[in-house]
């Protein structure tokens, strides 16, 4: 199914021609409107008419997230003020957030995104779409909210949090689809069976767009069985909109990224050369359509790989493999670079272990994995769980190639958290 | 059935836990007639001997605690030198590995409670050899 079958499904050429034409126009507002472009332009000694093919993207600087907030609150404005309607933010750990204005024209686009994001999946104007992802500042709301919207779905804009009034909502108005963050789907899993509620039976659930956490295709696997729905995998960061810059279709094999409002590249981060197609790499990405503020080359610090072969499902936008980590979140443990995601997967590849964890870094360089059973991980033998214990210790090694300390705990010792779950404590001394 | 059930709990090894669980047995009524305690690193198993099982896996469900049954034999022994250990050879002769196996005198009454994988077999083994297995009933009358 398509929202926009003639643009998703544009030829190479043509997708590339469309690509060339909007980066030159982009390359041309902003050197005209945004002073930060300006003096880099004239430092690399970019013309705009200097803009000829799509390789030259790669002569354009790059934007990063400390520019973003050197510049905030609006020095990356193209338009002035009075031409945005809406305002996001990313949430900053320290210090200012990093601030994104909308048009009126952005905020339509970035549902149209949305719309054919989720109609590639077989949602129609008959879907009942629960959005639990936080609105407010955070982008993961009302963007997706807007884009379900306008296909027509009957949207209920439940945000996170209260697992009661979620599950009365599903039930009163037959919720269809949700959006929710992977790490929440877990709990409320729990949350079901606690109730003694079967989501097969007692719910009429049928998809779940799962985002804004990097998270494994073992944990998309644990959120469709507990569920007994399809879940897709939803990518996007609110300084390229929030979601809907690279959505899952129907065949959940890698993630179609809407080529005609972004160009991408995967880059090597270190020495910021491209790397070959099918490549890990950093992603890359410049707005095309975006008119309030435009970004080019934005670091995004998520590294990914390009999927070159076309997809089955006619799509000529070209797709991304599952996100492995945000370069930021990598942590180094005695002089090993660790991702989160590795553990996440060695774990919910377990069906002793339960749905929630945490990493734990303390002392020199000692890590600690706590993890919570499953129903099934505890059947009264003391013997099987410290073997358990030993093989998440083995199976872990034999991953990151550090050997972590393992924790069991019972299910339900770990803390919640409302947004986004917090995956690792670093408490080291030095 | 000559066999009988352990409430097994799973906590975190931490102050208070013993407690927490004793107490939720106390306020439903439940007695507990032996209790084996075992810590292992961050986590703690609790089983108990209780005369109303159900009840209390209810009760500590109802806590917020993981709990499961944990299926045992209790078998008596002579109470002399001797009696654990020809239990012991008796198992070891049929390849039956003990996972646990705690004991106690009542009354003059030595029992063996014993945990294995190979449960099924363990009975029929240590019922051929005449010794008497007791219910979940004669337990809790001792
Ligand atoms: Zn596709």
């Amino acid at each position: 199914m398509f929202w926009d079958q003639e643009l998703e499904t544009l030829p190479r050429p043509a997708l590339e021609k469309l690509q060339l034409k909007r980066l030159q126009d982009t390359v041309r507002r902003v050197s005209q409107n945004v002073p930060f472009y300006q003096q880099q332009f004239a430092a690399l000694g970019i013309k705009p008419d200097g803009i000829k093919s799509l390789d030259d993207v790669r002569r354009l600087p790059f934007t990063t997230g400390v520019d973003l907030r050197a510049t905030y609150p609006d020095g990356l404005l193209a338009m002035t003020r009075d031409h945005s309607v809406r305002l996001h933010t990313s949430s900053g750990t320290t210090g200012k957030p990093k601030a994104l204005f909308f048009s009126a024209k952005d905020v339509d686009n970035a549902a149209e995104l949305i719309a054919r994001s989720l109609v590639m999946t077989g949602i129609t104007r008959q879907d009942v779409f629960q959005n639990m992802m936080s609105y407010g500042l955070f982008t993961g709301g009302l963007v997706m909210h807007y884009g379900a919207e306008k296909v027509g779905c009957l949207v209920i804009p439940a945000g996170p949090g209260t697992s009661d009034r979620q599950l009365m909502l599903m039930q009163d108005f037959r919720t269809t689809a949700i959006h929710i963050l992977p790490s929440y789907a877990l709990y409320f899993a729990g949350f079901l069976e606690q109730k003694g509620i079967d989501p097969r039976k007692d719910l009429a659930l049928r998809k779940a767009f799962v985002g804004a956490e990097p998270h494994t295709e073992e944990t998309r696997k644990r959120i469709e069985e507990a569920f007994g729905i399809d879940v897709y995998n939803s990518y996007g960061l609110t300084e390229m909109n929030g979601p809907g810059v690279a959505f899952e279709c129907e065949h959940k094999a890698g993630l179609h990224l809407w080529e005609d409002n972004y160009i991408l590249e995967i880059i090597d981060p270190i020495t910021c050369e491209p790397v070959p197609d099918g490549q890990t790499g950093e992603l890359i990405l410049t707005t095309l359509k975006r008119e309030a503020m435009p970004i080019l080359r934005y670091r995004t610090r998520d590294i990914t790989s390009i999927i070159p072969e076309p997809c089955k499902c006619g799509r000529t936008h070209c797709r991304l493999n599952r996100i492995t980590g945000r370069s930021d979140d990598m942590l180094i443990v005695r002089g090993v670079n660790i991702f989160p995601q590795q553990i996440e997967r060695v774990l919910m590849s377990m069906p002793q272990v339960g749905r929630n964890y945490v990493i734990i870094l303390e002392g020199l360089d000692d890590m600690t994995v706590k993890v919570e059973l499953s129903a099934v991980g505890f059947d009264g033998q003391v013997e099987h769980l410290t073997a358990l214990q030993s093989q998440l210790v083995e199976k872990l090694r034999a991953e990151l190639l550090v050997k972590p300390k393992v924790d069991l705990l019972p299910p339900g010792s770990l803390p919640v958290a409302e947004g986004k779950a917090k995956r690792v404590v670093d408490k080291r001394s030095i | 059935m000559s066999s009988l059930n352990l409430v097994a709990v799973f906590v975190e090894n931490k102050p208070g836990q013993t407690a927490r669980v004793t107490k939720t047995l106390a306020d439903a009524g439940v007695n507990i007639d032996w209790v084996t305690i075992a810590n292992s690193g961050g986590f703690g198993v609790m089983k108990f001997l209780v005369d109303k099982c159900d009840l209390a896996v209810r009760s500590i469900k109802a806590e917020g605690l993981m709990v499961s049954l944990l299926e045992v034999l209790a078998v008596e022994v002579d109470n002399q030198p001797g009696a654990l250990q020809s239990v012991a050879a008796l198992l070891a002769r049929n390849s039956i590995n003990l996972d646990n196996c705690s004991g106690f005198v009542v009354n003059n009454r030595a029992i063996l409670v014993i945990e294995a994988h190979e449960l099924a077999q363990a009975r029929t083994v240590l019922q051929k050899e005449g010794l008497r297995l007791l219910t979940q009933g004669e337990m809790v009358k001792l």
